[in-house]
């Protein structure tokens, strides 16, 4: 079987499980008692063995399958946590992931797990006596997946006319070995049933009751959309007899009649023992394992609401989209422009619908940011244990949304900030005791919205930044002139901390502190269209706030004028619009200012800085300017008019043009022409 | 036997355009389309022979002036004046010419390397001269004409 189509699906659901059982471990080392945690672990694991092993994974299979036996005798009981066990189960995690990761390089996910597997086996035996049983219920048919590889070859005789996959083979072959009963039921609705999938689900919550549908024809899928004659078939496992599934199935209103046989495979079972001693063994203690560990390894009629889509496929949505938007500001002007009164409600009405449209394709990109968080705690607690340093990461808003383009890029800068919270913002234990602090460190990782706006803290109670410490190094450095290092404010220090070549860290760690840095950060989410702040308080901590767009391609902007040509200013940027009369205009230091609400503002004319051509028009006396920021700095960029605003697409430049100044990229308006969008943070000095 | 002629002649097809009273050519293949001259949108701070961007069916496509790249005189724009649409590459460049007006086959034996300047233009910029009966062929080399790293020189220069 060619399993190369479920690569991806195999991918993106192990690195969701591996993820839930990394945050569920991290949640059980605080709350060992806890079984219901054990359970869900067990449940992940559990599921992950199956996959590994119907994909050929069969080290990845091994290796879970072994800790699965560990967590199946903690959930029941049967042996106690303690910090040992954690770490092997921690280190296995470790090496599941980093079979994923081969896997989605390309490679075959092979990799040494016996000195693991080894260590999990001596949990399971060492602390108990392995009492012969026989094989229960539920780890039956878990064991059945994990041999399902070695018997794939062998698999040609599927029950009925039904076509099986190798992986419902094996569960039927031992579920039937393990006592269960097999049965092929076919169900026919009344040819008067309206409402077939209905009644067809309700079958199948009848069925599931009772035990478990292994495959259904058609599909559960086909079913439930009601693409079904009046009849379907399953294949089922259940522990209940004949005649009480006939009965319960019956029970269903408007089902004509139910067919039951039984199944027989006739399976290699001389030939299973022999791959069994291997999976056999440590499952001996397993004693009572019930029916839900099998559950998960057979897909449930599908109770979710979501499907997965290629992102690829909303990018060229996104796309088409973009091409829409630009016509829709056409079809605008142009109503405007013949203003006949009908034109105008249909276009003001399709304006309305494509700004719906916008949105849904909008979110439909975003994402949680709990996708990049998720894998923080981990982190956080490696590390801490490495700086031999107490860490409580605390996590806030992990489900604001974010895009996905900007989610994917943000985890790098995340980890890298957090590292350095960790590392040098962080005091060792006794620092902490002896100046009257809790031993252990408070790291606070906030998400939130704000208008367009996604921001992201990251707040440590650490000793908080050492200005004195920072100049020094900056001057020695030669980043700052000794002669204006007297004049720098706090926040004009720290920003110093963004400067590439300059590290703080006295000793260079393993983590941290090699020159390389904070300036990464900063050009990361630079190119992101975002931008971070510090702000710190002397024995206190230090707070990195992070702004990112919620998209990168489509914003609101300020189209304005100057002589003949236009221009758009992001929204994110403007602060506001406003005229000044000429002789409100003064200066400082050769320097054209205004006094804007009580602050002094430079003035930027864009026809200077732009060279822009003169279109001989007399200019009044009014003085428009749009007011813009960059952080905490202003600027007023003095136009001729202000157009409107507009939602404009971002497009590029294209590759021959690469880094014009002052320009971010380039957008087409309603009557086709291309105006530039205004890079404001290249304007503020 | 028609083959046979092709593979001993070998031909390249090629766009011709007129800058002044020269004939230049470039290799249909790296030709995605001619345009008319319409508004294009100065971009600032750019070297001189960039005039800007157009909006070509929906993307943004860099337009440079054939004439001032190659340091000729400028020439005012007329209904002949033409975009000739470039791709090189990764890259999507217009090139505005004083007319576009023939394909032509050319015989590869035909092409010569070109002498120091023709025309006023730097043989580097250049893949060869190819006589015909009665004309003068300058095949252009688009890599060179294209090259960014002199955008990027100048651009320092300028600014």
């Amino acid at each position: 079987m060619d399993m190369n189509q479920y690569l991806d699906m195999f991918i993106e659901e192990s690195k969701e499980h591996l993820q839930s059982i990394n945050s569920n471990l991290l949640l059980l080392e605080n709350d060992p008692t806890n079984i219901g945690i054990v359970n869900e672990i067990f449940r992940s694991a559990h599921t992950l063995k199956g996959m590994a092993a119907t994909m050929g994974f069969e080290d990845m299979a091994s290796l879970t399958h072994e800790a699965e036996n560990v967590l199946d005798l903690i959930r029941n009981n049967k042996l106690q946590i303690n910090s040992d066990i954690m770490d092997v189960i921690f280190q296995s995690v470790d090496l599941m992931e980093g079979m994923v990761y081969n896997i989605i390089e390309g490679g075959d996910g092979s990799a040494d797990v016996s000195a693991l597997v080894g260590r999990l086996r001596a949990i399971v035996s060492g602390d108990l006596t392995p009492a012969p049983s026989k094989p229960a219920a539920g780890s039956a048919a878990a064991d059945a997946i994990a041999q399902a590889d070695e018997q794939a070859e062998t698999t040609e005789e599927a029950g009925r006319e039904h076509e099986l996959d190798e992986y419902s083979l094996t569960v039927m072959r031992q579920s039937q070995e393990s006592g269960h009963n097999l049965f092929w039921i076919k169900v026919s609705l009344r040819e008067d049933c309206i409402l077939k999938a209905a009644r067809a689900y309700m079958v199948f919550d009848a069925l599931e009751n009772a035990g478990e549908v292994i495959k259904s024809t058609p599909t559960v899928e086909e079913i439930e959309n009601e693409r079904f004659d009046l009849s379907f078939e399953v294949v089922f496992v259940t522990e209940k007899s004949q005649e009480e599934i006939h009965k319960a199935v019956s029970n269903v209103s408007e089902v004509d009649q139910v067919l039951i046989e039984n199944v027989n495979l006739k399976s290699e079972q001389a030939q299973a023992p022999e791959v069994k001693p291997q999976a056999a063994a440590p499952k001996a203690p397993v004693a009572e394992a019930k029916a839900p560990a099998a559950a998960d390894a057979v897909k449930k009629p599908s109770a979710s609401k979501t499907i997965r889509v290629d992102i690829e496929r909303l990018d060229v949505l996104m796309n088409l989209f973009s091409e829409l938007v630009i016509d829709r500001g056409r079809l605008e002007q142009l109503a405007r422009e013949i203003g006949k009164s009908e034109l105008q409600e249909t276009v003001e009405h399709m304006s309305r619908i494509s700004g719906d449209l916008q949105n849904i394709i909008l979110t439909m990109r975003m994402v949680p940011v709990e996708q990049v968080f998720n894998r923080f705690p981990r982190m956080v607690r490696d590390t801490a244990k490495e700086l031999n340093k107490k860490v409580n990461l605390e996590i806030q808003g992990a489900e604001t949304e974010l895009d996905r383009t900007v989610i994917d890029e943000i985890g790098d800068p995340l980890v890298h900030l957090l590292r350095n919270s960790m590392d040098h913002g962080l005091e060792s234990p006794d620092v902490r005791r002896r100046s009257g602090k809790s031993e252990e460190g408070m790291i606070q990782l906030k998400a939130y919205h704000s208008g367009n706006h996604v921001f992201i803290e990251v707040t440590d109670d650490g000793a908080g930044i050492n200005k004195d410490k920072v100049l020094k190094k900056a001057i020695e450095r030669g980043i700052v002139n000794p002669a204006t290092a007297d004049n720098m404010t706090d926040k004009q220090i720290f920003e110093l901390l963004f400067a590439s070549g300059l590290s703080t860290a006295e000793k260079i760690s393993d983590l941290s502190g090699r020159g390389v840095g904070l300036d990464v950060v900063k050009t990361k989410i630079e190119s992101l269209g975002g931008s971070v702040a510090v702000d710190s308080s002397q024995g206190k901590g230090t707070t990195f706030l992070i702004q990112l767009p919620l998209t990168l391609s489509i914003i609101s902007a300020m189209l304005v004028q100057v002589e003949n040509e236009k221009f758009a200013v992001p929204l994110s940027s403007i602060i506001e619009t406003a005229v000044f009369r000429q002789d409100e205009i003064m200066l400082a230091h050769r320097q054209k200012v205004i006094d804007f609400r009580g602050r002094v503002v430079p003035l930027v004319s864009l026809k200077e800085i732009f060279g822009i051509p003169d279109n001989g028009v007399q200019k009044g006396d009014d003085v428009a300017v749009v007011i813009v920021r960059k952080g905490e700095k202003m600027a007023g960029l003095v136009v001729d008019s202000f157009i409107g605003q507009q939602e404009i697409v971002l497009k590029s430049l294209g590759k021959y043009l690469v880094n014009v100044f002052a320009i971010s990229g380039a957008t087409i308006l309603g009557d086709g022409q291309v105006a530039l969008i205004i890079d404001c943070n290249a304007l503020i000095k | 036997m028609l083959d046979q002629n092709k593979e001993i002649v070998g031909e390249v097809k090629v766009i011709v355009f007129r800058l002044g009273e020269e004939e230049y050519g470039v290799e249909v293949n790296q030709v995605k389309s001619i345009e008319k001259l319409e508004h294009i949108t100065r971009v600032p701070r750019t070297p001189r022979f960039v005039k800007g961007v157009i909006n070509l069916r929906g993307v943004v496509t860099p337009i440079i002036d054939l004439r001032s790249r190659f340091n000729l005189t400028e020439a005012t724009h007329t209904e002949t004046t033409r975009v000739i649409i470039v791709a090189v590459g990764e890259l999507e460049v217009g090139l505005i010419v004083d007319s576009a007006n023939d394909v032509i086959d050319i015989p590869v034996n035909a092409i010569e390397p070109p002498p120091e300047v023709v025309g006023g233009v730097e043989a580097a910029y250049l893949r060869g001269v190819a006589k015909l009966e009665k004309r003068l062929l300058i095949l252009l080399n688009l890599d060179k004409v294209l090259n960014t790293d002199e955008i990027k020189q100048l651009d320092s220069f300028e600014v």
